[in-house]
């Protein structure tokens, strides 16, 4: 628990093994479903597949790495797939092919004990619709996972007491969860993923059921525990403002596809194609994007005597020192110039904004 | 939204439904037109011609083989043959198992042991604190008053009796029905297989299946447990399996990702989840076995039906009615015991902070019921309930004031019930000259065409007109109407042929009405039964008319006004918690014995289902239409009919479905009274033993009919209603 981000990372970087990887993962549903992949039925779109055979492809041919520590968010359109990827994940939903490594060990081939095992200590999931166990008090529901793998009760409840005051939910042990608001309720979700101290956590839309205001208390609060108990996330959303505001990284999925994975920043500033470039295009560019993007080589003319700064900065933050400044500002990473910036690059990236192409 | 599990079925599952187009429609109508006329015309032209209409007494070859069959049975069972082992060891144990308790409970000077361990005042404690226990204090004041007016009505013995059959039906029916219900939650296989054993169950009328089983278990306590148990048991597997399988996918979800195993899922999640809706089916079930036990007195059951049954037939409205009041004021202890009991169950246990007070008040109660209880093992006027002039004196009243009724107004109810008969029954204009009275072939193809244009003749329709002819063909043979005796194993031939055929018919699926409305008729033709048939058609159609009738008119005033839907419905719900014999009580007190009788007790026996299931038909109408039709400018009665009517069209079916289904199974008992026809056959087959074939058969035709018309309508349904009715 008192691991940070950067304990997490550090360690990550120097046995370089990757939290959970998944390689050319799979689901059809549908008969005959494991006589799909690998046939050239695979390639068809998911449209044309249903009509000829029957099957959805909801996930076709998927891989990604997360690292220790990473807030890795799965983005995209309802019916892409993102609520099955993610439950390939712990084979709430089995995979049709490919592979899924959880700290290094193969979950498809897992006997069923092992599996439930690595559902027990080491990845918890929050739902979209919470799944809260209506007969139990707030307290026994954060306690379940305890229970089922056999904690005493006196543990579990000093356990579940500790998650229920780290999720902000003190005084309300003791209700049931009809008698909390969805807000509250989530947090129940969350506390509940939280007490088997799982390496990972899964969100699958958890805040979509939520009214926005109390939806956005909820992403600070994921926030703020991911910074207090720095857990490895993947966080499923087809909002994506939450995906930039949370992701380190965002993977965004069409039709079962993946389409395009990297860092906010990289996602809109170079989109990959027009479903990208549609969801992104509501997005304000100069809260995302940094002078890495907007740099560019100078022009001879130029004079390089500006301010320096570093190229994550976003531009938002930069913008006052860039137009203030009387020259371009230099951007600099480890003494090196990268390029320059200046008012003109900033007002394009504002402008832009207000007329979306 | 759940999508998540939900989706699972919809992909490529929708098959189109094929829709009528209008042409086939009015096409199809116009046949019916036809069809209709030509029955009547040939209907005048060989009236009273081939109606198969023998004497009670007069039994066909099919009827004296199952004579035969009875009596090699007996004498298996008597030599101790090893087929009959298991089922005899079966019947000791159940017989064992009741006797015990009435040795225990049920003081009575007719029994040898006389005197019970426990006498009326320890039962009275136990019952009044279970009742508190389980249900809360309101109800234990009902049981407490409920206990003590058996004894008052001088029923004390038959009313524990009855309690007894039902409590040990109902206790099996748990042991069997709660796991039945979780495996069927769990395997799509499971639920496939079980869904038509229940619908079978449940859509044969509790009167078919007596037979059989006193065949195998004979009279007396072991067939009354399982003719009980058997009627009880569907309601309950059904709730249970559909709560189970209707928990919250979500929570299963989240449960299972957390490392749940499937027994923790079960009994830490699914069950506890569903608990409310599993009360609800043992209440169900409670009910169902109260009015089975009650039936079971006509084989020799004990309890409180044979005072009714006995009462009944020999037209004593006084003594039925005091009878029928202990299974009334049973009913209402036994059904506002479960619901509240479901209610508390919840409450109880989030109510921790009581916990400790509510543990003290129970134990001391518990330790006052002990000592009444030893109190009523040692003193006889706490054992023998004291003898109570109450039930005669009420019993002479009420047979008093029938008279002076029958006095005032005999000559109008006895001219009402003449007309009714002389309209909707006797011929020419009565629905007899249609069935009862016309020619067996002009009835059976009538019936057969009403039920292809109706319900369709289902896919490939060529080879299932042929089997439907070679079936018939079969019966004509079989039937012994003409040949006088046909080889023994051709029985066993046909039999299996039916049976095939109806299976096969069903597991092809595709199906219309055609094949087992075929194998119906022949079924009824072969076993020898068929005018008494019609007898029982004709009457289930004219009671199933006026139960329509009700149900439409009730049905769409509560669909349109949540206030009347919030008065009449508890009447409904309360008038449908009755056992089915006590509908006959208020029936007798007015009109003469005889057909008519037995239909009006069955049209109050089935209304409430069919009001209920057109009220909330109606009242499912999407909001959003009525609102739309109503901004056209719809009048109230166009409103009515054209939108809320036609729109509840599969509901109204499915109400016509379960009306039917609900008359047949009174209008047989109705046989008690006057009713004629199946009902009295199977009746007069326990009570004379060189009948008893014939009531065997009639059994088996009551449930030919019976999933004749289940069929014809459900796959009615099926082609004119929506999805939402299958
Ligand atoms: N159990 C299932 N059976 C058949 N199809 C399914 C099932 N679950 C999901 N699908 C299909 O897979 C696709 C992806 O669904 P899902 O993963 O729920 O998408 P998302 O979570 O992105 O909205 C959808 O087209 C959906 O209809
Ligand atoms: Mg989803």
């Amino acid at each position: 628990m008192t691991a940070t981000v950067d304990d997490v990372g550090a360690a990550a970087s120097t046995d370089g093994q990757s939290a959970l990887t998944v390689n050319n993962l799979w689901k059809v549903f549908g008969p005959r479903a494991d006589k799909i992949v690998g046939s050239p039925e695979a390639d068809l779109s998911r449209a044309d597949l249903l009509a000829q055979t029957g099957c959805t492809a909801a996930v076709r041919d998927v891989s990604f790495e997360v690292s220790p520590g990473e807030v890795f968010v799965v983005m995209g359109l309802s019916g892409s797939g993102k609520s099955t990827l993610v439950r390939c994940l712990t084979r709430l939903i089995e995979p049709t092919a490919g592979q899924v490594l959880i700290d290094g060990e193969d979950v498809v081939s897992m006997s069923d004990t092992r599996l439930r095992e690595l559902r027990r200590h080491h990845v918890s999931m929050v739902f979209q619709h919470f799944g809260l166990l209506p007969h139990r008090k707030v307290i026994d529901n954060v306690g379940y996972g305890l229970e089922v793998r056999g904690t005493s009760k006196a543990d579990r409840r000093s356990r579940a007491q500790e998650m229920v005051d780290l999720v902000g939910l003190s005084g309300n042990e003791n209700a049931y969860p009809d008698q909390l608001s969805g807000g509250m309720q989530q947090r129940v979700g969350l506390a509940r993923a939280l007490a088997v101290d799982p390496s990972i956590l899964l969100f699958d839309e958890p805040f979509s059921a939520l009214d926005p205001l109390i939806r956005r208390d909820m992403q600070n609060e994921v926030i703020r525990l991911h910074h207090e108990v720095g857990k490895t996330m993947v966080f499923i959303t087809h909002d994506l403002s939450e995906a930039l505001k949370l992701g380190d990284r965002i993977l965004i999925m069409r039709d079962g596809a993946l389409i395009q994975m990297g860092t906010p920043a990289e996602v809109v500033a170079t989109p990959a194609d027009d479903y990208v470039r549609d969801f992104v295009s509501e997005v304000p560019r100069s809260h995302v994007l940094t002078l890495a993007w907007v740099m560019r080589p100078p022009r001879p003319d130029e004079a390089l005597t500006g301010p320096e700064m570093a190229p994550d900065t976003i531009v938002r933050d930069a913008a006052r020192r860039v137009i203030d400044a009387a020259d371009p500002v230099k951007v600099v990473d480890n003494g090196q110039l990268l390029g320059v910036v200046d008012q003109d690059d900033i007002l394009r990236v504002i402008v832009a904004e207000e007329t979306p192409s | 939204m759940t999508v998540e599990l939900t989706e699972i079925e919809h992909p490529a599952a929708e098959a189109p439904v094929p829709q009528d187009d209008e042409g086939g429609g009015r096409l199809r109508w116009i046949a019916l037109g036809v069809v209709v006329v030509v029955w009547v015309i040939l209907g005048v032209i060989f009236h009273g011609k081939g109606t198969q209409d023998l004497p009670v007494s007069q039994l066909t070859a099919f009827q004296e083989w199952l004579n035969e069959l009875r009596n090699t049975i007996e004498d298996a069972k008597f030599n101790g043959n090893p087929i009959f082992l298991p089922i005899d060891w079966l019947s000791e144990a159940l017989d064992w198992t009741v006797t015990q308790l009435q040795n225990l409970f049920v003081s009575d000077s007719s029994r040898p042991q006389g005197v019970a361990q426990v006498g009326w005042a320890g039962v009275v404690a136990l019952a009044v604190w279970v009742a508190y226990a389980l249900s809360g204090l309101r109800i234990a004041i009902l049981a407490l008053a409920v206990m003590l007016s058996f004894g008052w009505l001088g029923y004390w013995e038959q009313s524990i009796d009855t309690l007894i059959i039902t409590g040990v039906s109902v206790v099996i029916c748990v042991i069997i029905g709660l796991p039945t219900g979780i495996w069927m939650s769990r395997s799509k296989r499971v639920t496939s297989v079980l869904t038509p054993v229940l619908d079978t169950m449940q859509t044969m009328p509790s009167f078919a299946y007596l037979g059989p089983l006193v065949l195998i278990f004979g009279i007396g306590n072991p067939g009354a447990v399982v003719a009980t148990l058997i009627y009880a048991l569907p309601p309950l597997i059904r709730i249970s399996a559909y709560g189970l399988s209707t928990v919250s996918p979500s929570t299963v979800e989240a449960t299972t990702a957390l490392g749940s195993t499937s027994t923790q899922l079960m009994t830490k999640v699914q069950l506890p989840m569903a608990r409310r809706t599993i009360i609800v089916g043992l209440n169900q079930t409670i009910m169902a076995a109260l009015s089975m036990a009650i039936i079971a007195a006509f084989i020799a059951g004990p309890g409180l039906g044979i005072p009714i049954i006995d009462a009944l037939s020999v037209l004593n409205v006084g003594i039925a009615f005091v009878s029928g009041m202990c299974i009334v004021f049973m009913a209402i202890m036994l059904d506002r015991a479960t619901s509240a009991a479901g209610e508390r169950s919840e409450a109880t246990s989030r109510r921790e902070v009581n916990g400790q007070r509510r543990r003290l008040i129970l134990g001391i109660s518990a330790a006052v019921a002990v000592v009444v209880v030893a109190i009523s093992h040692n003193q006889l006027r706490w054992n023998v309930f004291p003898d109570s002039e109450w039930g005669r004196r009420i019993a002479n009243w009420v047979n008093d004031a029938t008279d002076t009724i029958s006095n005032s107004i005999g000559q109008f109810t006895r001219w009402l019930s003449d007309a009714f008969t002389e309209v909707f029954l006797n011929p020419p204009f009565g629905l007899d000259a249609w069935f009862v009275d016309a020619p067996w072939w002009l009835v059976s193809l009538g019936i057969l065409a009403v039920a292809i244009l109706l319900g369709g003749a289902g896919k490939e329709a060529t080879p299932r007109l042929a089997a439907a002819v070679a079936l018939g063909a079969a019966a004509v043979l079989m039937s012994g109407y003409w040949a006088d005796s046909p080889l023994d194993m051709s029985w066993v031939i046909y039999w299996g042929a039916v049976v095939a055929l109806l299976i096969g018919s069903s597991a092809v699926g595709g199906g219309g009405a055609l094949i087992p409305t075929a194998a119906s008729i022949s079924l009824i033709f072969a076993v020898g039964l068929w005018n008494d048939s019609m007898v029982t058609l004709t009457m289930t159609l004219v009671a199933t008319l006026f139960v329509m009738i009700f149900g439409i008119v009730v049905g769409v005033w509560m669909g349109r006004s949540r206030r009347v839907d919030a008065t009449v419905r508890p009447f409904l719900d309360g008038l449908q918690t009755l056992p089915a014999l006590v509908y006959l009580v208020p029936a007798l007190a007015f009109f003469p014995a005889g057909r008519f009788l037995a239909i009006i007790a069955a049209v109050l026996y089935a209304a409430p289902v069919a009001i209920k299931i057109t009220a909330d038909g109606v009242r499912s109408v999407a909001g959003p239409t009525v609102e739309a039709a109503q901004s056209l400018g719809s009048s109230r009665w166009q409103m009515i009919g054209k939108v809320q009517l036609p729109m509840s069209k599969g509901s109204i079916v499915l109400s016509a479905n379960q009306g039917l289904l609900f008359v047949l199974s009174m209008v047989v008992i109705g046989g008690l009274v006057g009713g004629g026809g199946l009902g009295f056959l199977v009746i007069n087959g326990f009570s004379q033993r060189e009948d008893f074939g014939k009531g065997l058969a009639a059994g088996i035709a009551i449930t030919a009919l019976g999933i004749m018309l289940d069929r014809i309508t459900v796959h009615t349904a099926a082609r004119y209603g929506r999805a939402d009715t299958a």
